[in-house]
């Protein structure tokens, strides 16, 4: 039971007005979420707390790493020996297509060239860990240890080995938070592997689905198609993979459902790529409503406002 | 005194804590807000130590932890502070059942504030699963104070 004891407050000297007090913290809040929806300044609050918050999120993070550590450092050797086996025999696959690659990627480059078009590949990247913490049960949100203090950006894309994982929602100063492909704030533009239909995927709030919306019943996609990120938008880098049609039902009059997976593991990945790239130089008279924006700050969720049905001379 | 407030902040950094370790998928809804109960359960046991400020910073606090909107929590734990400030006389009187069911209405109250701030700001989700947390915090409160008590009687 609660004690009915010392620390009653007294009826006289009660301290500051509780109501007064009330208001005035009430008002402040208001106003910091106006703030914070309006101008980018409240930022820097949020970086200065998110400081003090720091050795807490790393606190909650630490077990899962030392229990990692530690079944890794006394895994048997058997396993370790297998594990070593299908690693190189991957390695050398990998490489077998790499020299393949290497051909294509010359060739490739000379064809842009030829198209005074600069590539939007991957610059340089920057491996991050994510941070073994719950943001919110509803949004599909992760933390990665690598911050401002690393050069990481808002809107920065973000990769795992098998496809395009999110981008940064937040940059606090060691760490940032990502928002994945499959939230339901979220939405990128894809094209089809195989026919080239270009249209948007947006999050649903399932990890292991997205949806096609504005897919039309006479579109050429199938079950299977790969889709592709086009780089439009400047957030994302073109040609890589970010979902896998899974279904496709064309019941309506006008747009068709279509479902896909992600490719990037978003559930189970320990560890992401964020990526620096030069965004390609969009075909001024074709992509209409922007300019081509220079590697500077691209606009937030741009990736949304891309226009589906510009399937353009590619 | 300084023992309390000691204490007071390190239930708090506990809290908070708790709000951000992984759970497995399941539990994950029926996360009770452990740093609220904390912050209700001294509220009422020394209100002078845990005024408003306190509430409010440690909302605050939960906010960045979360990233969510700067003040959004902040102000769910000032109303509900404020709240138990107003009742709490009357409930430092009241059985531990009876107390249960004045902290879920709070938790109530507190969880209807983040699905508005949420719808406001474009964020809402409107599963019913986001009231579950209403449920287990009421069912855990006996908990609670069983824990605070014995920690407050072994630092005063």
């Amino acid at each position: 039971m609660v004690e009915l004891s010392h620390d009653s407050r007294p009826i006289i000297g009660r301290g500051p007005p509780l109501t007064a007090y009330f208001l005035t913290l009430a008002a402040l809040s208001v106003g910091l979420m106006v703030a914070d929806q309006r101008y980018q300044q409240i930022d820097r609050i949020r970086e200065s707390l998110s400081r003090v918050i720091y050795p807490m999120q790393r606190a909650v993070d630490f077990p899962f790493r030392a229990t990692d550590w530690v079944t890794g450092s006394f895994a048997d050797r058997s396993r370790l020996r297998q594990e070593n086996l299908a690693l190189t025999t991957r390695l050398r696959l990998a490489n077998l297509q790499l020299q393949r690659f290497a051909v294509l990627e010359e060739e490739n480059r000379r064809l842009r060239e030829m198209r005074a078009n600069s590539a939007g590949i991957a610059e340089k990247v920057l491996v991050a860990s994510i941070l073994n913490v719950d943001l919110d049960p509803f949004r599909h949100r992760v933390l990665l240890d690598k911050g401002a203090a690393d050069g990481v950006f808002k809107d920065q894309a973000v990769l795992d080995g098998d496809g395009i994982f999110g981008q940064v929602s937040k940059v606090n100063a060691s760490t940032a938070e990502v928002i994945l492909i499959s939230d339901a704030e979220h939405a990128i533009p894809v094209q089809s592997n195989r026919s080239g239909v270009r249209t948007i995927a947006v999050g649903t709030g399932d990890q292991n689905k997205l949806s096609l919306p504005f897919v039309t019943v006479e579109s050429d996609l199938q079950e299977g198609d790969l889709l592709l990120s086009t780089g439009m938008g400047g957030v994302f880098p073109p040609g890589y993979p970010v979902a896998q049609v899974s279904k496709v039902k064309r019941a309506g009059s006008t747009f068709a459902l279509v479902e896909a997976k992600p490719t990037a593991k978003l559930d189970q990945a320990r560890e992401v790529l964020l990526v620096w790239f030069k965004p390609p130089a969009e075909p001024a008279p074709v992509a209409g409503d922007k300019p081509p924006t220079p590697s500077s700050t691209p606009v937030e969720d741009s990736a949304a406002v891309a226009p589906p049905a510009q399937a353009g001379g590619e | 005194m300084f023992a309390r407030r000691l204490l007071y902040w390190i239930s708090m950094a506990a809290g908070l804590v708790l709000a951000i370790v992984p759970l497995p998928g399941w539990l994950d809804p029926f996360r009770p807000d452990l740093a609220l109960l904390a912050m209700i359960y001294f509220v009422l046991t020394s209100p002078r130590i845990a005024g408003l400020g306190y509430a409010w910073l440690s909302g605050l606090f939960l906010d960045v932890l979360r990233g969510m909107v700067l003040g959004q929590h902040a102000l769910g734990f000032l109303v509900v502070g404020y709240l138990t400030h107003k009742l709490q006389l009357r409930m430092r009187m009241f059985p531990i059942v009876q107390q249960a069911v004045i902290v879920m209405l709070l938790l109530g109250l507190y969880h209807f504030l983040m699905f508005w701030i949420d719808g406001l700001t474009g964020h809402s989700f409107t599963g019913w699963v986001r009231w579950l947390p209403v449920l287990s915090g009421a069912l855990l409160w006996p908990l609670v104070v069983a824990l605070g008590d014995s920690l407050t009687r072994r630092s005063s």
